[in-house]
């Protein structure tokens, strides 16, 4: 990375390399329906970045840009680039398959596959090629350690995965997440099929997981995203109207349409 | 002002409790009406045919004399003729609905073939047998054999084979093949992964019953012109056969009153292939329901 960055001058090489995720100009349609509206967004290396805004706004869409899991609606167009570590990812010979490699994804609902518990986290290292067993074996445990939850699942690795409640359920996703090591989690609404206690955990787990990994999450909760991120965009109608740290979106923010929103006047 | 007047529901009660109850009693009676003539069905073929229901039975050959007939040529032929149909159905059925369900693209051609598939399993199975007679017996001059007659059969129980799978798949739910995308597995790991071990109860279903259609199926079986009265089992793929339906068929045209019986002892037969078939189909479904 050093190398590709000398060329653009040193200024820029501080910035550069620490950032994860460069959106610049980004459009998206569902058929005729502009979804994102010329998003400008840098994301930055061991942050968590939150995105808020009321429903219908692009928050989900834009997340699932970032690793082009929109793509598997057919009707989607995109313009513009998200230049992941300064590869753009819409590039004809960037394969989805790399990118979701190094961007592992948490989904709204918890949906662990209908297997053991030990099956749904070797699941990723196995379709990358890992087929020993003492290696998956500690990849098991140090993602389940992880994701908080080794010493709840430990003594019954083989028992089906759908048999935990939902909030470890969740957890587990989290754990099959980092068992492909990731360098990026993308998270979208990970806590709201969850109940308060298992949602403090999981906003515990984003605290300590922030140490290793860059993490994006949208959520519609205003409170978790001021508890929990160090930078807050503010999404409405598909455009990105602020973005800021946490504590000044919340504190100060510059467009009235924010204050409006995180006061609760709409949304 | 109140919209809903309790006293006056209390008084309509009793007759929405009626009409409940004669509903009730339309739709038992014709559950009844069906298990009626089934046991009426079974009791006339199992009183007649039983008695000839003998080990010689399944030892003999066709025959003239009633005393004499078998169903062993059958049998064994139906068995054959299976041999050729589940591979032959099962692969090309589930190839095509993991085809439509997973990799085609939801355009106008594509829903036009969807549509057409399931436009194919109302097609009268005389049509297949026409067809089969075309293609397989004369123009590849495979003549009346086991591999014709199980290609015809094969692409008679094909689309509902192929529309079985395909539920079975869309059943699947979204959220865990996209949990498989979000971790870089390809379109074919998440299917043999993830979608085919949910979906495989449901297609082995599906595909049992879909065989068994064809191993009851006889219309076919006339056009092409496989032989009634067969002294001899088939060796190898090419060799002519008869099946079960066949044998049934002449059988009850036959004057005397034994091949009557000997008919439904044919029948009984055919049943317990049938019975046999779908207890395989359970026990292969619950054993994988059970591992996932």
């Amino acid at each position: 990375m050093m190398v590709q960055t000398l060329e653009k001058g040193t200024a820029k090489q501080m910035v550069a390399s620490s950032i994860v995720y460069d959106t610049q100009k980004l459009n998206l349609w569902y058929g005729n329906h502009h979804a994102l509206k010329n998003i400008d967004l840098q994301i930055k290396e061991n942050e968590v970045t939150a995105i808020i805004g009321p429903s219908g706004c692009g928050k989900s869409t834009y997340i699932k840009t970032l690793n082009r899991m929109v793509e598997l609606v057919p009707t989607v167009k995109t313009s513009g680039a998200i230049l992941y570590r300064e590869r753009n990812i819409f590039d004809a010979n960037y394969g989805v398959e790399e990118l979701r490699t190094k961007v592992g994804m948490v989904f709204q609902k918890p949906n662990p596959f209908p297997k053991s518990i030990y099956d749904n986290i070797a699941y990723g290292p196995r379709i990358h090629g890992i087929k020993n067993k003492k290696v998956l074996d500690e990849i098991v445990e140090k993602s389940l350690r992880g994701a908080a939850i080794w010493e709840e699942v430990k003594d019954r690795l083989t028992t089906n995965a759908y048999s935990l409640s939902g909030g470890q359920q969740q957890r587990i996703c989290i754990a099959r997440c980092l068992a492909i090591e990731p360098d990026v989690i993308l998270m979208d609404e990970p806590t709201s099929a969850l109940d308060p206690i298992s949602t403090l955990k999981v906003e515990e787990l984003i605290q300590e997981l922030k140490q290793d990994y860059s993490i994006i999450i949208v959520t519609h909760n205003m409170q978790q995203a001021a508890r929990i991120s160090d930078k807050t965009a503010f999404f409405l109608n598909g455009e990105v109207v602020e973005f800021d740290k946490t504590d000044v979106i919340f504190s100060t923010p510059e467009d009235n349409r924010t204050e409006d929103y995180i006061s609760g006047r709409f949304g | 002002m109140r919209y809903v007047n309790h006293e006056a529901v209390v008084k309509k009660m009793n007759k929405r409790l009626i009409v409940n109850g004669i509903f009730k009693a339309i739709f038992l009676a014709a559950t009844l009406f069906a298990l009626l003539v089934l046991g009426v069905l079974f009791y006339r073929i199992i009183s007649q045919g039983v008695g000839y229901l003998t080990p010689e039975f399944f030892q003999n050959f066709g025959s003239r004399v009633p005393e004499k007939a078998g169903i062993k040529a059958a049998l064994v032929g139906s068995i054959w003729l299976m041999c050729v149909v589940a591979p032959v159905s099962i692969i090309l059925g589930v190839g095509t609905a993991i085809y439509l369900e997973e990799y085609a693209t939801k355009n106008k051609l594509n829903n036009f073939i969807r549509m057409n598939i399931s436009n194919l399993a109302g097609v009268p199975s005389v049509v297949f047998g026409l067809l089969g007679l075309t293609i397989f017996v004369r123009a590849l001059a495979l003549g009346n054999s086991v591999l014709a007659a199980g290609f015809t059969m094969s692409l008679l129980i094909l689309p509902v084979i192929i529309v079985g799978s395909q539920e079975a798949i869309r059943a699947v739910p979204q959220d865990v093949r996209e949990a498989s995308y979000g971790m870089g597995a390809t379109k074919w790991q998440t299917i043999i992964n993830i979608v085919l071990p949910s979906a495989i109860p449901g297609i082995i279903t599906g595909a049992i019953l879909a065989l068994s259609r064809a191993v009851g199926e006889t219309a076919p079986l006339v056009v092409i012109g496989i032989p009634v009265i067969v002294h001899f089992l088939p060796d190898n793929l090419l060799s002519q056969f008869t099946a079960l339906p066949m044998q049934i068929y002449d059988w009850a045209k036959r004057p005397q009153e034994a091949f009557q019986y000997v008919s439904s002892a044919g029948i009984l037969v055919l049943m317990i292939f049938l019975l046999l078939m779908n207890s395989v189909a359970i026990f292969i479904r619950n054993k994988f329901q059970k591992r996932y």
